[in-house]
């Protein structure tokens, strides 16, 4: 695992990456060229209208698809390049990822979801510790089903969190949250920052999240369009809901 | 447990309905596999050690007559290991309450102890006793048939004389399994008796003291035994040998042969069939399920499961569900075949049972179902494989519907909203759909082959009894007479119309092909029996040659054209060359025909009849017989209603059971095929439907979006069915013909109807379990979860 906090160290570097969806005139550019440097360990928010590819960008990081063409690197690692198998690896040992819309698996419950991660994760949390950071310990034993939607987005964090993830990806994680849940994910994913060293990427719609990020990114129609570096960073507690 | 295997299970819950009708469909194939394949196997075995622990006869050899010392002369024969003789006779028996006479066969046993070869299975009384010369042994099956028990008498014509004898004991006999009266081709136990009598009884009523016209032989292990016939018929040629035979030819053991043939080859073709469409229906369904699951197939992948991970789960989902219905085809085949050995077993009068099931068959039935999930695997396997993880970040994209715009506009006008939500998908997602149909089409091809197969055999009755056969009586003689003894049988008042008939004993061969038959000389428009070609059209006796029935052309593989050779075994036992002139269509036995004088001629015996057909007058049939039993020369007199009540009853309570276990299977098959379809359609529809309803749409609508969906499917599969069927038909028909006798492929609109109605009602309660569970189904889960 990864340790320390070495803020020098570049966790992500992306250049002129582009993703077209589809051919011919149906396509969809859902990337146009981004560059963008994420360093280790760092907090990052990264913010944009609906539909500018914050998703899109989200996947690829995550080694969840290709990008069309352009560079990206995960220390020093071209992901571009990777076989099939090579970025099971990577996102088994490396990357926990928070859904936009929860998926968790219907038919386990959430420890089960749990479980189906700390399973093949190599230093794993127990489940029920990760569900307790949530505050969803009493919930062990419900389906997805039983419970209501910011239950099921903070069984999806628990479940990103427990393994323990070099970097981790959510992807509006607090949207369906009142305020005070909202600050506690927020406490979580801050938690896991700080205390684990993952590189966290938060992508939300909520501006004033911005406030606790070492690094804004402001997404616009597919490509980046202003990088904010906070010199002063809020707590969780201190954000306006 | 890892929470891949719970979920799993879960799995197999959510979806029990669905996982128990494949498991069925797969189960009936195995149960198929198990229980015919079991069946053979038994059969075969009881008859070996049936056969062996009574000492049936490896060659048996008729001669005239033959003084007792020969018996030396064939015991020196190599290989021969026991050697026994016998007096056998035709005899005419009386039985209260029958008008006509019955044929019977006197057989002799020694007058001290066992016969050395044929012993008998005693069931009731005692055996004979060498001092009294009135006892007999009677076949059980006779004895059940009328009623006559241990103690009864029985009045009986031997070579012309009558007397009375006393029943001591009820058997059965190795030897005589499957009874048949000469000139008829359906076994019956109450119009044939076996009765067996003390040599010395018997000597004396045909005359043959100190000879014997009946040599049985036993021969020692890997003799030949053809060497061995060979040697006794040059013995016994001077003394009237026709010609030793193996016990391969005795009629008993051959009909036998031929049922458990007849199983075999179907044990072989059918449950293949069957698999074959519980395999494709296992393929639909998971290929659907891994469709409806692309999400977390996608999340597990994210979350950096193998793709070998995420397929070998589903892999088990499928392998369970197969193994499940495989383990109950086995169970349900054990306990299917038991009962249908049982019914064998009564019906060859086996006294007792060898039952054994064959290891190979649940190997086979097992790996069968498994290899054939395992094909439906590999596809599932494929679109795991290809799924991109990325998929998982976004709900299922909603299916394109785009493409069917066009058809949309020009149809808006006329059409309601579900109706278009009924029929975009048959444009937008063709090949689900025409999964379901092919699904569906399977189905009724099953039942319309099978209900085909029902039918065959009611029109197999039919052809052979009104227009094969148009007599009512069947007269056969002892011996071939003199032409003009028909006049006699025409002054017979009530008798209307009189054919006469040459039947003579014969190897048919060509080739190393041959065939122990015989052949019918008919005249040339003989009317109360004819041949018959494909479209039952008369075929016209012809002087020149022999008209061969299709079974006997198959078995000798001959056309017309050919020559056969023809090895008479009857009178001086001519071997003459005959050409196949025609082939006639045959549906009971294997018959072949020749003009009666040409026949004669190729005997050298002219103007002689085996036989006659008669016509009669219904009213006066009592005395008929009665008249024809006092006449001399009559060895047997047959009605037709009595044998067309024999095979009616031969088809429907023996192995005939067949059919309908099979008609059952495929209805079982075609139900779980709909009902799976109608469960995929709801499954892959059940958030829309659940949307629908909270827009304010009525149940009944919804359900029309659901149902109508259910209903195209099947109005699609109903022609494209018929046509496989209509295939399939020629499959199972091949499958089901034996030597005794032939399946048309006959597919009439009856049999049409009768699979159709079977899909349709399969569909409307498929359709009405479904819709009870959309009416049930709690809108709010609906929406937040998929099923
Ligand atoms: N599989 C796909 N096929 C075609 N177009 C796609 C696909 N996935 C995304 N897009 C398009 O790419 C663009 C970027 O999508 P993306 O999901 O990354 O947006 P987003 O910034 O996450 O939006 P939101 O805040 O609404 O989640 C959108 O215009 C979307 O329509
Ligand atoms: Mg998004």
């Amino acid at each position: 695992m990864i340790q320390g906090m070495a803020m020098t160290e570049t966790a992500y570097s992306v250049q002129k990456l582009r993703k077209i969806y589809g051919e011919g005139e149906a396509a969809v550019h859902a990337l146009r060229g981004v560059d963008l440097d994420i360093p280790k360990g760092e907090f990052v928010v990264l913010l944009g209208p609906s539909g500018s590819g914050k998703s899109t960008l989200l996947n690829i990081l995550g080694g969840l698809d290709r990008g069309t063409d352009g560079d990206v690197r995960f220390m020093q690692h071209d992901l571009a390049a990777m076989s099939d198998a090579e970025l099971t690896r990577y996102r088994r040992d490396h990357v926990g990822f928070v859904f936009q819309f929860y998926n968790l698996m219907p038919s386990l419950t959430a420890r089960e979801n749990v479980e189906l991660v700390t399973e093949i994760a190599s230093d794993p949390m127990d489940p029920d510790e990760a569900l307790d950071l949530v505050g969803l310990d009493h919930r062990s034993d419900h389906f997805p089903a039983q419970m209501s939607g910011g239950e099921q987005q903070r069984v999806a964090i628990a479940r990103a969190i427990a393994k323990r993830p070099t970097v981790l990806f959510c992807d509006e994680p607090t949207g369906a949250l009142d305020s005070t849940t909202g600050r506690a994910v927020l406490r979580v994913l801050k938690d896991v920052n700080e205390r684990l060293g993952s590189t966290v990427l938060v992508v939300t719609h909520a501006a004033s999240q911005a406030a606790m990020a070492d690094r804004v990114v402001h997404f616009a129609d597919g490509d980046v369009r202003e990088v904010i570096v906070n010199e002063t960073k809020s707590t969780p507690d201190e954000i306006e809901w | 447990m890892s929470p891949l295997t719970r979920k799993l299970f879960r799995d197999l819950w959510r979806i029990k309905a669905q996982a128990v009708a494949i498991a069925m469909v797969i189960a009936m194939g195995v149960l198929m596999q198990v229980m015919m394949t079991g069946l053979v196997t038994s059969l075969d075995e009881t008859r070996q050690a049936y056969y062996d622990r009574y000492r049936l006869a490896d060659i048996f050899a008729y001669v005239t007559r033959a003084p007792e010392p020969i018996v030396a002369d064939l015991r020196q024969i190599p290989g021969v290991a026991q050697v026994e003789t016998r007096i056998m006779g035709s005899a005419l028996v009386d039985v209260p309450g029958v008008d006509a006479p019955l044929q019977a066969q006197a057989v002799s046993l020694p007058d001290f102890g066992d016969p050395r070869l044929n012993d008998l299975y005693l069931t009731d009384g005692r055996k004979l006793d060498g001092t009294r010369p009135d006892e007999i042994l009677l076949l059980k099956g006779f004895g059940d048939a009328h009623g006559l028990q241990v103690g009864d008498t029985l009045a009986a014509t031997m070579n012309g004389a009558r007397r009375t004898f006393d029943i001591v004991g009820l058997v059965q006999s190795p030897e005589f399994l499957y009874t048949i009266a000469p000139g008829e081709f359906v076994s019956d136990d109450s119009r044939f008796a076996v009765i067996w009598a003390a040599r010395s009884t018997l000597a004396a009523a045909y005359d043959l003291d100190g000879a014997f016209n009946e040599a049985l032989m036993s021969i020692t292990r890997g003799t030949d035994p053809a060497a061995v016939m060979d040697a006794a018929d040059r013995i016994l040629d001077r003394y009237g040998g026709r010609g030793a035979y193996g016990v391969a030819d005795l009629i008993s053991n051959r009909f036998i042969t031929e049922e458990i043939g007849g199983l075999s080859r179907t044990s072989g073709s059918v449950p293949l069939v069957f698999l074959a469409v519980a395999a494709f229906l296992l393929n639909i369904v998971i290929t659907r399920m891994v469709q409806s699951e692309r999400e977390e197939i996608g999340l597990m992948k994210a979350f950096g499961y193998s793709n070998w991970q995420v397929g070998g789960h589903y892999f088990e989902l499928i392998l369970t569900i197969a193994a499940g219905g495989a383990l109950l085809g086995c169970v349900l085949g054990i306990a299917a075949g038991r009962g249908m050995v049982d019914l064998y077993l009564n019906y060859f009068k086996f006294p007792f049972l060898v039952f054994r099931l064959d290891p190979s068959a649940f190997v086979i039935g097992v790996t069968a179902s498994i290899l054939s999930a395992s094909a439906g695997g590999l596809f599932v396997l494929r679109k795991v494989f290809a799924l991109s993880p990325a998929v998982a970040m976004r709900p299922a994209a909603p299916p394109d519907y785009s493409r069917s715009g066009r058809f949309g506009a020009a149809a808006a006008r006329f059409m309601d909203q579900p109706t278009r939500m009924v029929l975009r998908r048959f444009t937008r997602q063709p090949f689900r759909m025409g999964g379901s149909v092919v699904g569906i089409a399977a189905g009724l091809a099953l039942s319309t082959a099978m209900s085909s197969l029902l039918a065959n055999f009611e029109y197999m009755v039919d052809v052979s009894f009104n227009a094969i056969d148009r007599s009512d009586v069947t007269v056969t003689f002892t011996h071939p007479l003199e032409r003009r003894t028909l006049f006699e049988l025409e002054r017979i008042p009530g008798v209307i119309e009189v054919e006469p008939v040459r039947d003579v004993a014969a190897i048919l061969g060509r080739g190393v092909k041959t065939y122990r038959g015989g052949i019918s000389g008919l005249g040339v428009d003989s009317r109360l029996y004819r041949a018959l070609d494909a479209n039952e059209r008369p075929v016209f006796m012809r002087s020149d040659g022999i008209i061969l029935s299709t079974g006997l052309a198959s078995i000798l593989g001959a056309s017309a054209g050919d020559i056969l050779t023809v090895d008479v075994r009857e009178g001086r036992q001519p071997v003459v060359d005959l050409p196949v002139v025609a082939v006639s269509q045959s549906l009971v036995g294997a018959p072949a025909y020749m003009e009666i004088e040409a026949l004669n001629r190729a005997l050298g015996e002219p103007l002689r009849v085996s036989g006659a057909y008669l016509r009669i007058d219904a009213d006066q049939s009592s005395q008929i017989y009665n008249a024809l039993k006092d006449r001399p020369n009559v060895a047997g007199v047959s009605l037709k209603s009595d044998a067309r009540d024999a095979l009616v009853k031969l088809v429907d309570e023996g192995p005939g059971n067949m059919r309908y276990v099979m008609a059952l299977i495929a209805g079982i098959i075609t139900f779980g095929v709909v009902y799976n379809a109608a469960r995929i359609a709801q499954a892959e529809r059940s958030r829309d439907l659940a949307s629908l309803r909270v827009i304010g749409f009525t149940k009944a609508e919804v359900g029309f979006v659901l149902l109508g969906e259910i209903g195209i499917v099947t109005l699609l599969a109903l022609p494209l069915g018929s046509g496989l069927g209509y295939l399939l038909t020629f499959v199972v028909a091949a499958a089901f013909s034996t030597e005794l006798y032939q399946i048309l492929p006959i597919v009439n609109p009856a049999n049409y109807g009768t699979a159709i109605l079977i899909v349709i009602v399969a569909s409307a309660l498929s359709a009405w379990l479904v819709k009870r569970d959309i009416d049930r189904t709690e809108l709010v889960l609906a929406l937040k979860t998929r099923e």
